[in-house]
């Protein structure tokens, strides 16, 4: 038998309030043994139904249909999963097959050792003393990658980096030396230079455990980098199947060429910037600025009796009318903060913050509100930055309201639907509830909002990084419509670089909370001068499996001369 | 722009839900199957008799609740149920039937009054104390945990000392009753609308209504509290059956309402409570079941309302192996970037999402 699990005709339909909803419709896979495949599609594709099948994982509300043929390490044994009983499932998941979830830090349980945690899996499969299984765990521990493992495998969940947690989520899956791991977007939450680093643990299961790889995710960047063979789903069905560098070298489903063309590249925007630099008029490097910061300090108060944690340390950077600014960082760089310090939502505790003519350090809500109808503000989930409970007319025209530019939701409706058509939404889902729109129309609409008092300055925060790569792409194409349209200047905070290339004039990293480079696109990406730009610049996986490879070996020597 | 404007009109707008569908219980009772459905309809009708029989009280109950006797003199105190007095009647010479049917009325007049009372309190502190937090908000939490801290039927007695003084006219006593109850109840009402305007004061919409540059009152009442309502129904469901009790409670200790003031169960059975020694049974027996039916009727509504408004509790059919359609996931159907920018067929047209956010083709 050379597959370790062979997917039949599966069909899995969930219950809901609104009647039975098919989620994954007649899908057929199989993986090798050693082999990575990877499911990509965007959120509601199926690709999680489809694994979790693979582990009897689904809830109780579902039910399935065809076969999930899976066989153990050996090869000697394939059993049905969809047939199997709870006892069976829990015998064949860990030993046979084995998951590494999203959010390592809600993988693991905080009131545990991770020791203890890798060793629940092997007491709970056969009879190991305790003697035998901590000296697994500590040589599994090791293997992955966590330094100082004797020491370390005493340690709770909450003292290791979230790259670590990941290393020991990982470790947990390969304890039982399982033929199969399902990787549920394993990198998703991790920061770029982590994600290189799991991917690379990741190539080493595979190389050096024989482990085969079902690897779930919508990067295509990932999929690049670790892939050999890709399977593209959409809408429940299997799209396409190929091998990875076929995939990428000459898609043959029109969804895949589409979701190929919407991953934005690093380098595609500088040209554009070039643009719009040249278009500029005379005396505009002199305007006064919008945003001024000088030695910016913000400091989050600590608990009774310990030291502040400096979130930004002596930030000095400029935005001059109709200019994007794009702030790239890892999460915990501080870019966030900026931002809202920016809009007054955090408290400047050091240094000089001047926006639109305001001094921000120390200034009071009173005198700054009126400045406000002055910033928009995109939020980062679209989900969330909506009343549930208003409509999408009565959302865009609360900022009308507020400023007394309109009586009542009512009045301002005509200002709103110039508006809705402005991200190009049709008028009537000014009438719909924010729930009734899908994620990338929010996002619209949520520009639409910000856009209401046509501020001169738009703080975006990472406005696209929840949305489908597919969604991302429109988002972005109309921000710099819009852009280009009202002329306003603008922050836009991502952590994603080939996103902010896209859309920036100047591009400003952070890096635990310093700027450590700053430029025009070309210069930052181009000819990064800072050693952590370019570290961050080579962990971008590209989408593209030639040229990965080769950006995998420059960021292998770039970290061994660090 | 000019694109958008010839597609906005084919969009069309979305039908707005049914009336059925939206009114709080009627949707709970369509939505629900089974077990949780028998639960709920119990529930209603019991509730529903409650209501009923105090509203039409005046209608329904042979004699005033106060009325010692009828065209042929005194009704006698102690008397077996007869066809005159189905129920009996009390040490005290009352028409044990009668009671109870206007007891419902008294009962229903206090749970009204504690509970919008205590509500409109509870709700209110919550909020401010929840949004601006501070030092107010502490001093009310401390407050409301010594409320908890104290016996709430011992409470209940002092307050309705302190209001009555004595006195008990049927408003009076009604409110006696009630505003003890309401100072009960007040840091239920307090600790929930608090902890959900401590979360929402965290949500992205209520930070994008600060910064658009929204006053405090504004985001407060506009975007907070009604976003804090939602399980309001829930307490306000099980506060009612706590507060009959509590009500029966006062009663039964004496410092309820007077009988020539109004009927009350709790008062009934404490005058019964001899009764029960002697082997008459009817005087206790009807105020009792009285009380166990109304608190079971608002606690079986409260509690199938409390499962169906969580989708992990809620029961639903099993569906076909592999049934249904395929749910319209994708947001750009057709694929991505096949329409330019500003033309809209095709692209995220024409799907839609039904009440529970799952998208449906129509």
């Amino acid at each position: 038998m050379s597959t370790v699990v062979e997917i039949k005709n599966l069909g899995v339909s969930f219950a809901t309030d609104a009647g039975a909803v098919k989620a994954v419709d007649d899908v057929s896979l199989e993986v090798a043994r050693g082999e990575v495949l990877a499911i990509v599609g965007e959120s509601g594709s199926g690709k999680t139904v489809t694994a979790k099948t693979i582990l009897g994982l689904l809830p109780e509300t579902a039910t399935t249909s065809g076969a999930v043929l899976l066989s153990n390490r050996e090869g000697t044994r394939e059993r049905d999963v969809i047939s199997l009983g709870k006892q069976q499932l829990r015998d064949i998941r860990g030993t046979d097959v084995a998951m590494v979830f999203q959010e390592p830090s809600t993988a693991l349980n905080p009131v545990y050792t991770v020791g203890w945690q890798i060793m629940e899996g092997l007491r709970a499969h056969g009879e190991v003393s305790k003697k035998e299984a901590r000296r697994r765990a500590i040589e599994m521990l090791g293997r992955v990658g966590i330094p100082d493992p004797e020491e370390r495998i005493d340690h709770f969940p909450h003292q290791f980096s979230g790259g670590q947690k990941q290393r020991i989520v990982i470790a947990m899956a390969l304890v039982l030396d399982p033929g199969l791991i399902v990787a549920d977007e394993p990198t998703t939450a991790l920061d770029v230079t982590v994600q290189a680093e799991i991917l690379d643990l990741l190539r080493r299961c595979r190389d050096e455990f024989g482990t085969a790889i079902v690897l779930i995710t919508h990067n295509m960047g990932v999929v690049a980098d670790l892939a050999d063979r890709v399977a593209v789903m959409y809408q429940g069905k299997l799209v396409e199947q190929a091998p990875v560098r076929e995939l990428f070298a000459a898609p043959q489903a029109d969804y895949t060429k589409a979701l190929l063309a919407a991953v934005p590249h690093v380098g595609h925007g500088t040209a554009r910037a070039a643009e719009r630099v040249a278009a500029r008029a005379e005396g505009w490097a002199g305007a006064a600025p919008v945003v001024e910061a000088r030695g910016l300090e913000i400091v989050y108060p600590g608990r009774f009796g310990r030291p502040g944690f400096r979130a930004v340390d002596g930030v000095d950077l400029v935005i001059r009318p109709g200019e994007v600014l794009g702030l790239v960082g890892e999460s915990g760089s501080g870019k966030t903060t900026i931002g809202r310090a920016i809009a007054g939502l955090t408290k400047v505790t050091g240094g000089s913050l001047q926006v639109l003519g305001h001094e921000m350090n120390g200034i009071r809500e009173r005198d700054f509100r009126p400045t406000r109808s002055r910033i928009g503000f995109v939020f980062q989930d679209p989900a969330s930055s909506f009343n549930p409970l208003l409509t999408i007319a009565e959302c865009v025209a609360e900022p009308l309201v507020i400023h007394g530019r309109a009586a009542d939701a009512a009045e301002a409706r005509g200002r709103v639907d110039e508006l809705l058509e402005a991200v190009q939404l049709p008028r009537a889902y000014g009438d719909r509830y924010p729930h009734e729109l899908s994620g990338g129309q929010r996002q619209r609409a949520s520009l639409a909002r910000s856009l209401a008092l046509e501020p001169e300055l738009l703080i975006a925060d990472e406005p696209t990084s929840a949305l489908d790569v597919s969604v991302q792409a429109r988002v972005l194409e109309l921000f710099r419509e819009l852009q280009q349209e009202f002329g306003f200047a603008s922050l836009f905070i991502s952590h994603d670089l080939a996103v902010v290339d896209l859309l920036a004039d100047r591009i400003a990293v952070l890096y635990h909370g310093e700027l450590v480079e700053e430029g025009t696109g070309a210069e930052v990406l181009g000819a990064p001068s800072d050693p952590y730009t370019k570290r961050l610049l080579a962990s971008l996986p590209v989408p593209d499996p030639v040229e990965q490879a080769e950006r995998r070996a420059e960021l292998r020597r770039l970290r061994e001369a660090r | 722009m000019t694109a958008t404007t010839a597609t906005s009109a084919t969009a069309g707008a979305v039908p707005k839900r049914r009336l059925r569908d939206r009114l709080p219980v009627v949707h709970q009772l369509r939505q629900s199957v089974g077990l949780q459905r028998g639960m709920l309809v119990a529930g209603l009708v019991i509730t529903g008799l409650f209501i009923l029989t105090a509203i039409f009280a005046p209608l329904l109950a042979p004699y005033g609740f106060a009325q010692l006797r009828g065209e042929d003199g005194a009704f006698g105190s102690q008397q077996a149920p007869s066809a005159e007095h189905p129920f009996g009647t009390t040490v005290g010479g009352y028409d044990v039937l009668s009671r109870v049917i206007w007891g419902a009325q008294t009962a229903l007049l206090v749970i009204i009054v504690a509970v919008i009372a205590s509500i409109i309190a509870g709700v209110l502190l919550g909020l401010v104390s929840g949004y601006f937090g501070g030092w107010f908000d502490r001093v009310l939490v401390v407050v409301c945990d010594a409320i908890y801290a104290f016996p709430s039927l011992l409470l209940a007695i002092a307050l309705s000392i302190m209001i009555s003084g004595g006195q008990s006219s049927l408003w009076g006593g009604i409110l006696a009753a009630a505003l003890s109850i309401t100072v009960v109840f007040i840091p239920q009402y307090f600790r929930v609308i608090r902890a959900e305007t401590v979360r929402i004061k965290a949500e992205a919409y209520v930070e994008s209504a600060k910064v658009l540059g929204a006053s405090n009152g504004r985001i407060m009442f506009r975007h907070v509290l009604r976003n804090a309502t939602r399980t309001l129904p829930l307490i306000f469901t099980l506060n009612s059956s706590e507060a009959i009790l509590t009500l029966a409670g006062l009663g039964f200790l004496g410092f309820g309402i007077e009988p020539t003031a109004a009927a009350e169960w709790g008062y009934d059975l404490n005058k019964a409570l001899s009764d029960v020694t002697s082997g008459i049974w009817w005087t206790s027996l009807y105020p009792g079941l009285a009380i166990v039916l109304a608190v079971l009727g608002i606690t079986l509504v409260g509690e199938s309302l409390n499962d169906l408004a969580d989708p992990r509790l809620r029961g639903r059919r099993r569906v076909a192996q592999a049934a249904g359609q395929v749910a319209e996931t994708s947001v750009v159907p057709g694929g991505t970037l096949s329409a330019g920018p500003g033309g809209l067929d095709g692209l995220e047209n024409g799907e839609s999402f039904d009440e529970h956010g799952i998208e449906v083709k129509r």
